[in-house]
């Protein structure tokens, strides 16, 4: 079985909810993100969400751009993230440390120029358990869902605030491990407020289909998380915690900032 | 050769396998909406006229298809004339989208515009039709680009549109577009986003496309007034390729007429020193479509170079390389040198400054020229004028001329 079906399983069963945290590959290097996959993993993280490095990335907000160019600028390839993550889960296994499934979140370009069933490939036998691709929508997505079903790969497709119900039925169909449910309109970063009808669409899209839902963009206060915790299987939260990737401190540092907000936000996933 | 003309895009917005949209899915609403009301507007006698009013009141059109008599002899060949789009209010051909978009925009009952502009003549157009409708107008700037192009920042600023200088990723064109769509995604309720080529998701490349096909339908109609026939080569310079989109598609049934392409060849084939996108570049995906792009390993998009601000772009409209795929359009490139020494001799022959994009043209449209025989007529779409670039031409040539 696939580890994301295995884990919403094995969440639902107790009553817990998923949280699941981003990190960008590569920033502030690759040994570093290693590391901050190991205390996420440590602090709590369900399933940790794996930004690729992109250079035109427009669904995304200023601060995982910031993120990605830093990335970039040492450069970070695919061939060293594929081989990162192969070396942290093998470590991870060995140790026996809590191996917790990874989602690759990377633009269409990349896996367009490595070609889709072969990126599906390397990023599968490197030890990712599906993708995001969000800038690929589903009339568009076609291929990509029907390799990535063939290779028992998931692809976790986006509903947002502006999908009209059809349409999301229509993702919602299309989508497999979970389905991420945008919380505002616009780009990834930190919201003050999460918008008022949330709540309501989440309870519409709970009725249309059985998949879990985890909700994502402008997630980043434990205030939000527990607005979110009694409608949503999990929280996805880029943005708070990439912020703290950039800062100019020891790796071990940084892991423990990231460390204690996943913490924290995980906390207050929990009722 | 397939015929290439009227049935492309499709529904899904494809030009063959390019086109498309590759969008954050918080941006397919807009995109449907924007398609809908353009599909109206364009059904509706009323929309067309008002438009009409516009070019022709405001804009100045038509333009004028000038013979271009010393070029000619100087080239030696076939006659050369210029379609004349730097006649155009705010000197190019970049006014004809705006008030395009603009207008549905009004239709649409949206107060706010937003725009990317690279050296300023699209942040500028818009900036015009917003203040000619009374629209809320913000354009995305490269930091890079605002410090350069301080007069096209102090004309937008002019006309009461905000310039937002972009410091994320490559600060250039690239970036501008990929904030305006950042914005859009948030905005999209009171905001349109007028794309300045034929580029990006679906419907921009269409209907940018159409709203610059006024030049190739009033060239063909001056063809045939003033030399009785179609031209035998039409020439046009192509950075994400919307003059030549629009020079071409009225022709692009009319097989008797070659239809050429210039990219900028920058200071050489190698990667970052130009912005041949169809020539070096391959598919892949950037700003919403897949068409030619250049890109460095993994995808990512490679950093590009030309003299001409407007030619500094690693993508091209889907629509460019569909006709290149099928072998429609010959595109070719010509470097920065060869450029600038256009600029002169069009200048000095004919008393036209040309822009640095146009200047690509002129270069390409002297070598055709000169290997045909004096009844051939060789059309080159003169896309702008020339101010905006002398002062780089002029720093180029050694010479101080800023105060």
């Amino acid at each position: 079985m696939n580890p994301i079906d295995e884990l919403f399983i094995r969440l639902k069963t107790a009553g817990r909810k998923a949280f699941i945290p981003f990190l960008t590959a590569g920033d502030p290097d690759l040994a570093g993100t290693a590391h901050l996959l190991r205390e996420s993993a440590r602090r709590g993280a369900s399933l940790i969400e794996i930004g690729f490095p992109y250079s035109d990335p427009i669904a995304d907000g200023s601060v995982i751009q910031a993120s990605y160019t830093r990335a970039l600028n040492k450069g970070v390839t695919v061939d060293a993230i594929f081989a990162m993550i192969k070396a942290y889960r093998d470590k991870a296994r060995q140790l026996k440390e809590n191996d917790v499934p990874l989602v690759a979140m990377v633009s269409y370009s990349i896996v367009h120029y490595r070609g889709v069933e072969r990126f599906i490939l390397d990023a599968k036998s490197a030890g990712f358990s599906g993708a995001i691709v969000p800038d690929l929508p589903v009339d568009e997505a076609d291929e990509l869902a029907r390799l990535a079903g063939k290779h028992d790969f998931k692809l976790i497709m986006l509903v947002t605030p502006t999908t009209p119900r059809e349409r999301a039925m229509r993702i919602a169909r299309l989508s497999t491990g979970f389905l991420y449910c945008v919380s505002v309109v616009g780009i990834t970063g930190e919201r003050s407020q999460l918008p008022p009808d949330l709540l309501e669409s989440l309870a519409w899209l709970r009725t249309q289909t059985a998949l879990p839902m985890c909700v994502g963009f402008g997630i980043s206060t434990p205030d939000h998380v527990r607005v979110l915790r009694d409608s949503a299987d999990g929280v996805i939260v880029g943005s708070a915690i990439v912020r703290k990737l950039g800062a100019a401190k020891p790796i071990d540092e940084i892991a423990k900032d990231v460390g204690d907000l996943v913490m924290q936000l995980m906390d207050a996933l929990q009722v | 050769m397939q015929n290439t003309s009227a049935s492309v895009p499709d529904i899904h917005g494809r030009f063959g396998p390019y086109g498309g949209r590759y969008v954050p899915e918080t941006l397919m609403f807009a995109l449907r909406q924007l398609t809908e009301h353009y599909k109206a507007a364009q059904q509706d006698p009323e929309f067309q006229k008002q438009l009409d009013y516009y070019l022709r009141y405001y804009v100045g059109r038509p333009s004028q298809l000038y013979f271009a008599e010393r070029l000619t002899k100087e080239a030696g060949g076939a006659r050369i004339y210029l379609k004349r789009e730097d006649l155009n209010h705010t000197g190019a051909h970049k006014i004809n989208n705006c008030l395009g978009q603009a207008l549905l925009c009004k239709r649409m009952g949206k107060p706010r515009i937003i725009a990317e502009t690279g050296a300023g003549q699209h942040g500028v157009a818009t900036a015009t039709a917003a203040a000619l409708f009374g629209f809320q107008c913000q354009v995305y700037m490269g930091e890079e680009d605002v410090r350069r192009q301080k007069l096209n920042v102090f004309k937008m600023r002019a006309m009461g549109a905000e310039v937002v200088s972009v410091t994320s990723g490559s600060r250039t064109l690239r970036d501008a577009i990929n904030e305006a769509m950042r914005d859009w995604m948030a905005s999209v309720e009171n905001t349109h986003y007028i794309i300045g080529s034929v580029v990006g998701p679906h419907p921009f490349p269409m209907m940018v496309r159409d709203f610059q096909s006024v030049i190739g339908a009033e060239t063909k109609r001056q063809c045939h007034e003033q030399i009785g026939r179609l031209p035998d080569v039409v020439i046009a310079c192509v950075g994400g390729g919307s003059n030549a989109a629009g020079m071409f598609y009225p022709f692009v049934g009319d097989t008797s007429v070659e239809l050429i392409g210039v990219e900028a060849g920058g200071r050489g084939a190698k990667e970052g020193e130009h912005a041949s996108t169809l020539s070096h570049g391959k598919p892949g995906v950037l700003h919403g479509s897949m068409s030619y792009v250049l890109q460095s390993g993994d995808g990512q998009t490679a950093n590009v170079h030309s003299v001409s601000a407007g030619l500094d772009y690693p993508g091209v409209g889907p629509e460019h390389s569909y006709w290149k795929d099928a072998k429609r359009v010959h595109y070719t490139s010509v470097n920065d040198d060869d450029a600038l020494k256009a600029f002169s001799l069009c200048s000095r022959l004919e008393g036209i400054l040309p822009a640095l994009e146009t200047s690509h043209a002129i270069v390409e449209a002297m070598r055709v020229a000169a290997k045909r025989s004096h009844e051939d007529v060789v059309v080159v779409c003169f896309s702008g004028r020339g101010d905006k670039d002398c002062f780089e031409v002029a720093r180029l040539m050694g010479e101080d001329i800023e105060e």
